[in-house]
């Protein structure tokens, strides 16, 4: 019933939250930071109490919790949720930025609060819905109605930017490329269920019984880009990337965070816990193109960086530069690759976040996102520009922060496997410090622009940014107990991908 | 005839009664609540014995049949017509001219939809057709005063006709090739080799049939009438008129071998994708909220004609289901139109800056034309999802790969004009509402039925299970 809970507390504390408008304008911002305090208490007390280094079973994955009951028996589709240590590492992540992302808006938001909560939690409540069905029509189900309050938050609190980049533009663009991608999944979704039909006579949208499913390799192959393509546009993968700079910059600071810190994540997610594992051989097939697009997306995502005047695209851009080498490192397949993939996932949500939240008390300070109209600033924010500093080299994988141990995790780990992209994605690490610095240099650094002033963090910001230093140094420090929770479940991903790649060499090996 | 044939026959007797007695009350009396009531009885008592007639299915006289598809179909075009009833009331509430004869042509168009659904005759299924056309083209035209509403019937008017020269030509040539009208003969008549004369009396009907289902490149007339007719009538248009003539052509296909030739196949595909994409592409660009929902209602149909192209017993029911969350969502939002439209006040209020801000002003209203267009957009949580993942995984079974593509391209389209519409709903108003739907519209009918409608999209989004297993359980007797 745990699992149910951390399900449904995002969406009952939403419902009050837009009903606790009713009582006065602070009313929701405190319940629904009541809800994500529940929320996290819940999945931390899961994690100290349980043991996620549970012994592998031969059968099959082993969940530390499970709860399931019948919801569609016409096609045997159950509310089947389970967690292991990477759910449960990403929930927890979900339920700390989620509590960030009100306390960022306390200030900015100002219109329509509890509504605003409503959609909030709501994304929230989906996204951790996402992370815990390993049925597949539920996990789809939650997939696709998390879009909904995302286009909200953007299109109603947004900020518009230039004539023809409005809020509406990218909250449609965020909503059409995601949706569509995701009916792609849909289809292969139907396609592996009626394979596994035709093989055993039973319907079944079961994790579990889909993997056993029989395919042949030209299907396998189709059913895995059509779960492949939806992955890859929420990612993003550079052809596919087309909705997100907009989607970053126009939306409002809390969605930014948790587009960044979040809804990026579910696509990784999603090719651990379903491309990969569903599609073992396809994948291995797919693995060099998926690791060049990678490749792609570190170089790409980068050089835009540097050439940006919006800082929050600037930030944007650098998500994709990062998320390239996720999708690098989840196709080199290595436990050590995959278990820096769970790191460079937590390191990044953090030091994206924090990016977030300073630009969006940059704004609420400046009024302006425009990186042209500022400039030696150091001094004159208080504690600001020295918290931009922490995040901007937390962000260029400086040895000591998370994201050092991440990225140099990935690189390590894929280097058996692919040397040359490596080598290639490592020159992007210099780009890294390229854009790092360049955003430092422009905002804070150089000629002042303008006279006077501004005012210091206040306490609530002062917490929310000394709490993700501390974060991102921790587990830049000691990322142990991330590596030890992710263990098991990254283990298993590792040998069915192993397992797939050995098979045809052993097939071919004539035995003496 | 038998008592067994009598009671499974109730339903159309009920409603048939119920057009004599609010005939009778008009001419002895003119009361507008009482005529509304009246109407709103009979057909909540047909619904009701329903249940009695499922117990004798299925059953089969010369002309009718009485089978799970006919009971399905009744139930829904029942439905439709209650909500349509309930709409109306609140609509022609202020109206200056007479009001109570809307409610007898409703009554009759029902009876209409209903006779067509159960025909197994192709008499039967003629005469059907034009008890739904005739009197709806009297409810378009009923705000006559109005020229679009006026426009809108004589449009009606003049290519229903054209159509029904289509269909009748057709049945002739069928009759022709096998001297026979009764659906189970030609069936047997046709079997073996269609013949030249059959298939192309069978492509004829389909024209005509494919004109009333507003089916691309039939469907021209659809966003005018949908535009300039009362917001009740194009809710029945949309709804139960669309309902009873599809349940007819699933029952021919299923049932005739000359449309389940390959060339009918092939053709009902094509026709199917020219329908989605056209009917959504042509949606983009509408200002008018009438007119979009016409044209998403051609999208809608085009999917639902992969169940055409693949017939089959998944197909059937699929169908069923489709047919089921397609009626719940137009109905809703259909109904959040009427009652933000009254006659009185010139054109309905269908241009999409009537809705700005609307949100703002009437929350639950918005909240029932958001949920209801979510659903047409098919979201999860809503109706409208269930309804597409069983036409998608209908299409992936059968390996219709065009159509499921036509589905997720025409789907990704449609996302963009809903949305379009939804954040309307939500945007800041610039100080202008020149139209309003009356203060209390929570305590009237129409308002609790569309926000029921509202419920009831979720709910079956939600846990479908036990619509599906009613479904099923009806569509195992189809095709009798």
């Amino acid at each position: 019933m745990t699992l149910v809970w951390l399900i449904l507390i995002p969406f009952l504390g939403g419902l009050l939250c837009w009903q606790a408008e009713r009582v006065n304008e602070v009313a929701p911002r405190w319940l629904a930071l009541a809800a994500m305090a529940l929320e996290l208490a819940i999945t931390l007390a899961l994690w100290w109490g349980g043991d996620y280094r549970l012994p592998q079973v031969e059968a099959g994955p082993a969940w530390g919790l499970e709860w399931r009951v019948p919801w569609i028996p016409r096609f045997g589709i159950e509310v089947h949720l389970a967690l292991d240590g990477l759910s449960l590492v990403l929930i927890a992540l979900t339920s700390l930025l989620g509590l960030l992302a009100v306390l960022c808006s306390w200030r900015e938001i100002v219109g329509r609060v509890g509504f605003f909560h409503l959609n909030l939690l709501w994304i929230l409540g989906g996204v951790v819905g996402v992370f815990l069905a390993i049925d597949l029509f539920l996990f789809f189900f939650f997939w696709e109605m998390m879009l909904v309050p995302m286009y909200f938050l953007i299109a109603l609190w947004g900020h518009s930017g230039a004539p023809g980049r409005t809020r509406i533009r990218a909250a449609v663009k965020f909503f059409i490329y995601t949706q569509a991608s995701g009916l792609l999944m849909l289809v292969a979704i139907l396609g592996l269920v009626f394979a596994q039909h035709a093989h055993s006579g039973e319907y079944s949208f079961s994790y579990a019984v889909l993997r056993e499913t029989p395919l042949s390799d030209g299907l396998a192959m189709w059913l895995m880009l059509g779960f492949f393509v939806a992955f890859a546009v929420k990612l993003p993968v550079v052809p596919l990337h087309g909705w997100l700079p907009d989607a970053h910059a126009q939306a409002p600071t809390a969605g930014s965070v948790d587009l960044a810190g979040i809804l990026l994540k579910t696509a990784a997610y999603g090719m651990l816990r379903f491309a990969l594992p569903l599609f073992p051989e396809a994948s291995q097939a797919f693995a060099p193109v998926a690791m060049g697009l990678g490749l792609v997306g570190v170089v790409y995502g980068a050089l835009l960086a540097c050439g940006q005047q919006d800082i929050k695209r600037l930030i944007a851009y650098t998500s994709i530069a990062h998320m390239g080498f996720v999708l690098i490192g989840i196709y080199a397949g290595t436990q050590l690759a995959l278990q820096g993939v769970v790191v460079m996932m937590v390191a990044h949500a953090f030091s994206a976040a924090g990016l977030f939240i300073l630009s969006g008390q940059l704004y609420e300070r400046l009024h302006t996102r425009d990186m042209r109209e500022m400039g030696g600033l150091w001094g004159r924010l208080g504690s600001l520009p020295a918290f931009t500093l922490c995040f901007a080299v937390a962000s260029l994988g400086m040895p000591g922060t998370a994201n050092f141990v991440g990225e140099f995790m990935i690189l390590f780990g894929s280097f058996p496997v692919a040397p040359g992209v490596v080598v290639v994605a490592s020159a992007g690490l210099v780009l890294a410090a390229i854009y790092s610095l360049l955003l430092m240099q422009r905002v804070h650094f150089g000629a002042p622009r303008g006279e006077g002033d501004w005012a210091d963090l206040d306490r609530r910001e002062y917490a929310m940014m000394l709490g993700l230093v501390a974060l991102v140094l921790l587990f830049g420090l000691y990322p142990q107990p991330l590596l030890d929770t992710t263990g098991d479940a990254m283990g298993a991903v590792q040998r069915l991908f192993a397992a797939s790649a050995t098979l045809p060499a052993l097939a071919g090996e004539v035995s003496p | 005839m038998t008592p067994a044939a009598l009671l499974a026959l109730s339903p159309l007797a009920i409603v048939a009664a119920t057009i004599l007695g609010v005939l009778l009350g008009i001419a002895w009396r003119r009361q507008h609540a009482a005529t509304a009531v009246v109407t709103g009885v009979g057909l909540g008592l047909a619904l009701s014995v329903l249940p009695l007639a499922w117990r004798m299915a299925p059953l089969a006289t010369p002309l009718l049949v009485v089978d799970g598809l006919a009971l399905f179909a009744m139930a829904l075009i029942l439905v439709a017509a209650l909500a349509c009833t309930t709409l109306g009331h609140a609509y022609l509430e202020h109206y200056r001219g007479a009001r109570e004869e809307f409610y007898l042509l409703l009554l009759s168009a029902a009876a209409g939809a209903m006779v067509l659904a159960m025909s197994r005759h192709l008499a039967s299924l003629f005469l059907g057709l034009e008890l739904l056309s005739m009197p709806l083209y009297g409810m378009l035209a009923y705000a006559y005063h109005e020229r679009r509403s006026l426009e809108a019937g004589i449009k009606y008017l003049l290519l229903s006709a054209a159509a029904s020269a289509f269909l009748l030509f057709g049945m002739a040539l069928l009759y022709a090739q096998t001297g026979q009208l009764d659906l189970a003969a030609l069936t047997a008549g046709l079997a073996g080799r269609p013949g030249g004369w059959g298939l192309a009396g069978a492509g004829l009907m389909l024209v005509g049939l494919g004109f009333k289902l507003s089916v691309v490149p039939f469907h021209l007339w659809t966003p005018d009438v949908y535009e300039g007719g009362p917001g009740p009538a194009a809710t029945f248009l949309a709804t139960a008129s669309k309902v009873a003539v599809f349940v007819v052509v699933l029952r021919l296909v299923t049932t005739a071998p000359a449309f389940q030739a390959e060339a009918m196949g092939a053709i009902l595909a094509a026709l199917a994708l020219a329908s989605m994409l056209v009917g959504n592409l042509l949606a983009l660009r509408q200002a008018n909220l009438k007119r979009l929902l016409g044209y998403s209602s051609i999208a809608h149909f085009g999917y639902l004609m992969l169940v055409l192209v693949v017939a089959g017993d998944l197909a059937v029911e699929s169908g069923g289901v489709y047919l089921v969350t397609y009626l719940v969502t137009t109905l809703s939002a259909f109904g959040v139109v009427t009652l933000l439209s009254s006659p009185h006040g010139g054109e309905d209020a269908a241009a999409l800056h009537h809705y700005r801000g609307l949100f703002w002003r009437h929350p639950y209203l918005a909240g029932v034309l958001t949920v209801s267009l979510l659903s047409l957009a098919g979201i999860p949580f809503t109706a409208g999802f269930i309804g597409k993942f069983y036409l998608l995984a209908l299409g992936v079974e059968a390996q219709r790969w065009w159509l499921v593509a036509g589905i997720v391209l025409g789907s990704a389209i449609g996302l963009y004009y809903y949305l379009r519409v939804m954040v309307t709903l939500y945007l800041v108003e610039p100080g202008m509402r020149r139209r309003d739907v009356a203060v209390d519209w929570g305590g009237r009918a129409g308002g609790v039925v569309v926000a029921g409608l509202a419920l009831v999209t979720i709910l079956l989004g939600v846990y479908p299970a036990p619509m599906i297993a009613w479904v099923r359980e009806l569509s195992v007797l189809a095709g009798g």
